[in-house]
């Protein structure tokens, strides 16, 4: 049994007296203990919503979740309120986008810190407080002790970031979300906070659900890809299969618009036509068939399953395949 | 080189109020009160209360200045009569109709709210405006001046301007109240200039050598009519309280002959709530229907035109 | 800390400078000329001729003006002339009253306001919140004045309180401070104390309206900005309690508005108090202002608004102040 199985989730928001939609369309996926799972996608193909959506932190009203969320055997989604709130922080922590404004402007750094260890821990403050400058040394900020007693706003835009691992991994959860943790940063610092979330869940054993649209942070972290489209999930493949053949036409375009340094000054940007708002209804077809190079009539008639491919997932009638298979003619 | 002359005269702030949906904000904003309950009902009432005030000498079944009923009313003996054939909400304690009063109640309410808004709009706009377009000592004299009316508590600072007056009467009334909101609005025109004043059609403007003159005038103010209309509908309703408040503490009106809600309101409440307690009610409920109704109006128009509710 | 207190201070007193200027140009435009009005209906010319000379009338501006301010710096503000007594005395004796109602007003108002506000926002569109919104938007709509009748007439005899002054007349209470509560606890004269709460609760609540409405506005507001702030999700995410939240990340992140509202509100207690007393026969600084108003009364009118202006701008000061202490991101620079 996998730490986290998630079955059919889906996520409909409904707004009074428009139609229902369904950011969240179906999404099945897996994460085994230890292992780092990458969500990749665009903005709005659901991934936020999903991860939102596990940890049960979406609105109370206006959405409908439905669908399985298994952690260590027992279904999330069926927990009552004060069951969750246990199981948040202690079995499963969430690093979020903006660091700034998602830690509390008028307390210590180190009081966000504590509280989260004297909640689930039950540590005393004194204790909480030595834990706490322990947790901020091994997520890299120096002179951790003084750093309790400072407030966020003094603190720089990585060390912030840092300060939220911390949080986060205060209580050693099984499962950590990470919603586009270094988005929000530059460059510079976005590569010392992968490296240092590659470092900590190695060392603690900690499972990781990474979100992001950048490519180039999946490569360097994920063992599993689930790329995102409209909702649902288009291809599930391990890392370097991802990389090495990218199959769904979608993948693909995000791979092939990706600037590359050893490219002509003459060579064009190879962008993805079209935007999410092109997209078809899931009902009517495949989503991104109004954008896909690939698209077959078949596309337009009807949405593709997913179907199992080179140990991965597949959802595409006209994936696009290798050069060398693609010269042997295939229809 | 001609087209670009040409360009200069268009109000480039017509991009500037312009949504990404190419729809103007005026309209977008008229869109968005049209669904909300709170901005109907404050329309609705609003509506209501201006057509009463321009037809109510029309509405009036009676003369609202005629003592006709005056000897029926015993003062002495705590008698002012009650609704009776004729008169269908009584007279008041001159005799007089006094649904006919209260009917033409409104204009002379209205007059004074509209009126000390209007004053307190035009300076106070005079006074913002060259703060904030000019900057450097203009600004910081004119809103030292701003700051010491704003450290005046607002009653506090109505009562000082209309014990000014060796005569009070509703022109004084008016003028006191409209001292109050003079800060209030230059205040704002201030912000909304500053704002501004570094908007990328207000530097394309100026690199294109249109005057300062013109640029304030043409670009900027158009821009800062919004904020001023919402604060306005808001000013109107403390106004006709504030009036109100004047008038009880003696420094309105001493005719008691003219018809307004405020002046009826207090008179009435210091000596009559025992006799005929209805003579200070309507007023009153009168008063504060129509300060709602200004206040739904513009809080709504506020929420509307906030740009953080944008779709 | 303590150069941001020195240097707001500091701000402050060329407001207060500037305000004294315009309140002696106030005082040289009433009618009947500065003497005429100091003396009202006792002026001769004769009085007026002395009073010119006191006042240095015949002096350039300049030397008038510091003359006033030297005036108003020691507190002359010269007789009142309905009662004539110094109308430094009067204010003195009538400030209690008025700092006791005020107090009592900000209890209620803070005391309903914050909790309403809070639970509004909590559970938003529901029946409380609905109700909630229409009474803040009613309570600046309603005279005060005519709220202040209303109570009296309609609710002081159901409820069994006084409708009218500040201590039923006959009760023997000792009178140290001229705080009556405090007097009264100080000398142990619980009925005195029991007395004096009886008077203040319409006044009270009367004054209490504009401040509650507006507080509870805003905390709900403010209340409403923070639950949607990311933090608020960290928070959650991380399992605290409801309680947790609520006062560490909710509330201490919402009262920062409603602090300086609240400092707001106080320094225009006296504006509503000068309503309020009058209507309930009161006798602080508000009925005082209210009757000088009637009787023309200068010399008090001067020092009440004076008075009302400092209290203002002292007001605020502290707000802000209290803003820096409350607020990390302010104190640290």
């Amino acid at each position: 049994m996998a730490l986290l199985e998630v079955r059919d989730l889906r996520v409909v928001f409904q707004r009074r007296g428009e139609q229902g939609f369904a950011a969240v369309d179906g999404v099945s996926f897996d994460v085994e203990p230890g292992q780092t799972v990458g969500l990749v996608g665009e903005s709005g193909c659901g991934k936020s919503v999903t991860s939102l959506a596990i940890m049960r932190l979406l609105a109370k009203r206006g959405n409908k979740v439905s669908g399985s969320v298994s952690f260590e055997g027992s279904d999330l989604l069926k927990l009552s309120d004060r069951e969750m709130r246990d199981r948040r922080g202690r079995d499963l922590g969430m690093v979020f986008q903006d660091p700034l404004s998602s830690l509390n402007p008028v307390i210590p750094i180190g009081l966000q810190i504590t509280e989260v260890l004297e909640r689930h821990r039950d540590m005393p403050r004194k204790k909480a407080r030595i834990e706490a400058t322990e947790l901020l040394d091994k997520v890299g900020i120096p002179d951790p002790s003084r750093r309790l007693t400072e407030y966020p706003h003094q603190l720089s835009g990585g060390m912030r970031q840092r300060a939220l691992i911390a949080i986060a991994l205060a209580c050693r959860p099984r499962l950590l979300i990470a919603d586009e943790p270094t988005t929000a940063l530059d460059v510079t610092i976005q590569a010392q906070i992968l490296a240092l979330l590659k470092d900590l869940v190695q060392d603690t054993g900690t499972a990781l659900i990474m979100i992001t649209h950048d490519l180039g942070v999946v490569a360097g972290l994920c063992d599993e890809v689930n790329v995102l489209y409209g909702g649902k999930i288009v291809e599930r493949q391990e890392r370097h299969s991802l990389f090495a053949e990218p199959r769904h036409p979608y993948t693909h375009g995000l791979l092939a618009s990706i600037p590359r340094l050893d490219a002509g000054r003459g060579e064009k940007l190879v962008p993805i036509r079209g935007s999410v708002s092109d997209n078809i209804p899931w009902e009517d077809g495949c989503a991104f068939a109004p954008r896909c190079p690939n698209a077959v009539a078949a596309c337009r008639e009807s949405a593709p399953e997913l179907v199992p491919e080179r140990g991965g997932l597949l959802r595409c009638y006209n994936p696009v395949l290798p050069v060398v298979a693609a010269r042997e003619g295939t229809r | 080189m001609n087209t670009l002359l040409n360009k200069k005269k268009e109000p480039i702030d017509k991009l500037a109020g312009a949504s990404a949906g190419g729809r103007s904000l005026a309209a977008e904003a008229i869109r968005r009160m049209a669904r909300s309950p709170v901005a109907i009902v404050g329309a609705v009432i609003t509506a209501l209360f201006v057509l009463l005030a321009i037809f109510a000498p029309l509405l009036a079944p009676k003369d609202p200045f005629a003592r006709t009923m005056q000897d029926k009313v015993e003062l002495g003996r705590g008698i002012i009569p009650g609704p009776m054939p004729g008169y269908p909400l009584g007279v008041d304690d001159f005799g007089r109709d006094f649904l006919s009063r209260l009917l033409v109640g409104a204009q002379q309410t209205l007059l004074v709210g509209v009126v000390a808004t209007l004053i307190g709009v035009a300076i106070g706009m005079i006074i913002g405006v060259l703060a904030g377009a000019f900057g450097g000592w203009v600004d910081t004299v004119l809103m030292r001046f701003v700051d010491v009316l704003l450290s005046v508590p607002s009653l506090l600072l109505a009562i000082s301007v209309a014990a000014l007056f060796a005569n009070p009467n509703q022109w004084t009334v008016i003028i006191a109240v409209s001292i109050v909101s003079v800060p209030i609005f230059a205040r704002l025109l201030r912000g909304a200039m500053l704002a501004q004043r570094d908007a990328d059609h207000v530097l394309a403007a100026t690199s294109l050598g249109v005057k300062r003159h013109t640029v304030v005038l043409r670009h900027m103010l158009p821009n800062s009519v919004g904020p001023v209309i919402v604060q306005a509908t808001l000013t109107l309703a403390t106004s006709i309280i504030e009036a109100a408040a004047l008038s009880f503490l003696g420094l309105g009106d001493p005719d008691p002959s003219r018809a307004e809600w405020g002046l009826m309101l207090g008179n009435a409440a210091q000596h009559f709530l025992d006799i005929r307690p209805e003579l200070a009610y309507y007023p009153a409920i009168a008063i504060i229907i129509v300060a709602l109704g200004f206040t739904l109006l513009g809080e709504s128009m506020r929420e509307a035109l906030d740009p953080k509710n944008r779709r | 800390m303590l150069r941001f207190i020195v240097r707001r201070l500091l701000q402050a007193i060329p407001t207060l400078l500037i305000l004294s200027i315009l309140i002696f140009a106030w005082l040289r435009a009433l009618p009947g000329g500065p003497a005429g009005a100091l003396l009202g209906d006792k002026a001769t010319p004769a009085k007026i001729a002395d009073l010119n000379h006191v006042l240095g009338l015949d002096q350039p501006i300049f030397v008038q003006y510091f003359k006033f301010l030297g005036r108003v710096l020691t507190g002359d503000f010269g007789n009142s002339l309905s009662s004539t007594q110094p109308v430094l005395q009067e204010i003195l004796d009538f400030m209690p009253a008025t700092i006791e109602l005020s107090i009592s007003a900000l209890i209620i108002a803070v005391g309903l306001g914050i909790p309403l506000g809070y639970l509004a926002a909590r559970f938003r569109g529901g029946v409380l919140d609905n109700v909630t919104i229409i009474l803040t938007l009613v309570g600046v709509a309603v005279p005060v004045f005519f709220l202040g009748y209303l109570l009296q007439n309609n609710l002081a005899a159901p409820l069994g309180l006084p409708s009218q002054g500040r201590l039923s007349t006959g009760l023997d209470a000792t009178n140290i401070t001229g705080f009556a509560v405090l007097d009264g606890i100080m000398t142990q004269e619980w009925d005195a104390v029991w007395d004096a709460l009886r008077h203040l609760v319409l006044p009270a609540f009367t004054l209490a309206t504009i401040p509650l409405a507006v507080i509870t506005r805003i905390t709900r507001a403010s209340v409403l900005d923070v639950l949607n702030e990311d933090f608020i999700r960290t928070a959650k995410s991380k399992g605290l309690g409801e309680q947790t939240i609520r006062g560490r990340h909710v509330l201490r992140n919402a009262l920062l508005p409603v602090a300086t509202t609240i400092g707001l509100q106080t320094g225009l207690l006296l504006g509503g108090a000068v309503l309020t007393e009058r209507v309930f026969n009161f006798r602080g600084l508000g009925y005082l202002l209210a009757e000088g108003i009637e009787r023309k009364d200068f010399p008090r009118l001067q020092a009440l608004i004076l008075l009302g202006a400092l209290v203002y701008v002292l007001v605020n000061m502290l707000v802000d102040v209290s803003y820096g202490l409350i607020d990390p991101r302010v104190r640290v620079r």
